[in-house]
């Protein structure tokens, strides 16, 4: 019965087996993890990598199909105020002059009233009703844009012809000279302000909700109306974010193409009042790119996307900046 | 003197609260009026025949949108397929493991590029890309230009939502032992669910009404057809087509259209809102 050496040696080896074989096999395993984990990291990258390619694309096929036409008609393009498919002449102020004219207008609206919805909304509404009234916004944002181009044509355009426009016409500006055609470059910018109040109030909305209850409980205290506590310390205190929030507006009223189509009267005029029917960048390319012949109109098409995007690009980067600045700054 | 001043005081504060309040009654008058015209003279246009028979032809009575509405369908859910993997794993990456990276910041600058790049120009580069190369307008080129324009916001709901979930929750799972894929998957992406998911259908709510995209790149065709490899009638376009028309039947069916899109989309806005209310964020 005596236990020998050996076996309790082998005994030992044994137990010493089982123990390595169980942590070969726990650090295959964290082998296995960490091979899936890289592999998990590389598919997540890829698609990020995915995502940024697209950008990259975009710029450089429309740098690569607008080459022809900026080569042909090189600086002219930009400065030329003619656009005549028909003659092969093709300049791009008509357009960029019909999409700067309606943005403007459309934040001239658009920017009083979406201050006055944030601050309705953050400062003198009901709480119940807060929430309710902040999603019907918000659903105003989400309506399609086609449907505010055809409603902007056949609903909102016959009762601006009639009822505003004789109106502003008797007022003798020359902006607003001509006949009352009910579309036009001033009725598109109308038809946009609704388009963007949504988003620019929501961003403002969300700004104002930042402010620290103590400034304005202060300002109260001092005696403060609400309208000064809105005036002298909301909006100073987000300045910044109000402008991020504009520029986000400006940004899509820049690229809308369907509720300006509709309304704008695509004419390939360079309009000098209001009244006057127009055409955007955006415009341009929804009626004319799919009956475009390739040779010159096509390449002439795409310099004028390429402008639209830059323009876009800027106003956006602009935005991100503020807003980015704006952040930090409120940090303190 | 001082009564002069609190009188022009408290007048400057209620006109200024006046215009505010006025200004809250014009955005849902604008609201009101357009979902009243729409459905005033839209629902009246939708029937049974508007579901079941094809465009008609121009000048003619009848007819309806069957062919638009499935090319629509068939167009938004080969988008939602593709761009909803897509968009979440990018999402994943710029927040489990991009957040500080310079690539990280370059990919989330480009998204948001991206997210407001305007429609019409990604229908310009999807012609060039997918449809100029073989000479083919097709439904497979309008998918393309949908994704490049859903991708953006799923990615960016994802990685908001995702940079959400509190380090603690990592940082316990990772305690266990659990490889970090398993972390990111069945942990932290579970934990926001809801709002990733509300991420993708305000993806599928913006695409249904784009029309932008669509109008060089899937084009339309008057009949039937559910060959994604060549030209496919669509919402959007059959509605920008129908309602430039002078034909009264045409017009008519555009009105239909209109309101069957605004619904689709109005509902899937309410639905998200009141489904997930009071998951983190999803506002």
């Amino acid at each position: 019965m005596a236990v020998t050496a050996e076996a309790v040696s082998g005994r030992a080896h044994e137990a010493g087996d089982a123990e390595r074989t169980r942590a070969d096999r726990f650090a295959a395993r964290v082998r296995r993890f960490a091979l899936q984990d890289r592999l998990f990291q590389g598919v997540t990258f890829f698609f990020a990598a995915l995502v940024l390619c697209g950008l990259a694309g975009i710029i450089v096929a429309l740098v690569a199909e607008a080459l022809p036409a900026l080569r042909t008609a090189g600086a002219d393009f930009f400065f030329g105020t003619r656009w005549s498919p028909t003659d092969g002449v093709f300049g791009a102020v008509i357009s960029v002059h019909g999409t700067l004219v309606t943005s403007g207008v459309a934040l001239l609206v658009a920017v009083p009233i979406s201050f006055g919805i944030a601050v309705f909304l953050t400062e003198t509404c009901p709480a119940p009703l807060r929430r309710p009234l902040g999603t019907a916004i918000e659903l105003l944002a989400g309506v399609p844009s086609i449907i505010y181009g055809f409603w902007g044509l056949f609903v909102f355009a016959p009762v601006f012809q009639e009822t505003v426009q004789p109106w502003l016409i008797a007022t003798g500006l020359p902006i607003f000279a001509g006949p009352p055609l009910g579309i036009g470059l001033f009725t598109a910018g109308l038809v946009l302000a609704l388009m963007v109040i949504p988003f620019i109030a929501s961003v403002m909305r969300d700004v104002f909700e930042t402010v620290p209850p103590v400034l304005k409980e202060s300002a109260y205290g001092l005696g403060c109306t609400t309208w000064e506590v809105v005036r002298h310390v909301v909006l100073p205190y987000t300045r910044v974010g109000v402008i991020g929030g504009v520029m986000l507006g400006l940004g899509r009223a820049l690229g809308e193409t369907m509720a300006v189509t509709f309304v704008i009267g695509n004419a390939n005029r360079l309009a000098t009042s209001l009244f006057a029917p127009g055409n955007s960048i955006a415009s341009t390319l929804a009626n004319e790119f799919a009956e475009a012949d390739p040779a010159l109109h096509i390449p002439s098409l795409f310099a004028l996307g390429l402008v639209l995007f830059v323009i876009t690009f800027a106003v956006l980067a602009a935005a991100k900046w503020l807003i980015a600045s704006g952040a930090s700054r409120a940090g303190y | 003197m001082t009564t002069a001043l609190y009188r022009r005081r408290r007048w400057v504060n209620r006109v200024g609260l006046g215009l505010s309040a006025a200004s809250m009654a014009v955005g849902l008058a604008a609201l009101a009026w357009i979902l009243w015209t729409l459905f005033a003279s839209g629902l009246s246009a939708l029937s049974w025949e508007f579901f079941t028979a094809s465009t008609p032809a121009p000048g003619s009575e009848g007819g309806g949108l069957a062919n638009a509405i499935v090319g629509s369908l068939m167009m938004v859910g080969v988008t939602t397929l593709v761009s909803t993997p897509i968009g979440i794993l990018a999402g994943i990456h710029l927040a489990e493991f991009g957040r500080h990276s310079k690539f990280g910041a370059v990919t989330r600058f480009v998204t948001d590029v991206m997210l407001s790049a305007p429609s019409i120009v990604i229908g310009l580069f999807v012609y060039a890309v997918a449809v100029a190369t073989v000479r083919q307008f097709s439904g497979w080129a309008g998918s393309l230009a949908l994704c490049l324009i859903a991708i953006p916001v799923v990615v960016r709901t994802t990685e908001n939502m995702l940079n959400l979930v509190p380090g603690s929750l990592r940082e316990a799972a990772f305690a266990l032992g659990m490889p970090r894929w398993r972390v990111s998957l069945s942990v932290t992406l579970r934990a926001v669910r809801g709002g990733v998911v509300t991420g993708v259908l305000l993806a599928v709510a913006r695409i249904v009404g784009e029309t932008a995209p669509l109008l060089f790149t899937a084009l339309s065709n008057q009949f039937f057809s559910t060959d994604m490899a060549r030209p496919m009638a669509n919402l959007p376009v059959v509605i920008y087509q129908f309602a430039m028309s002078p034909y009264e039947n045409w017009q008519k069916l555009a009105w239909g259209g209109a309101a069957l899109i605004a619904l689709v989309v109005l509902a899937i806005n309410v639905v998200t809102r009141v489904a997930f209310r009071d998951r983190a964020g999803a506002r």
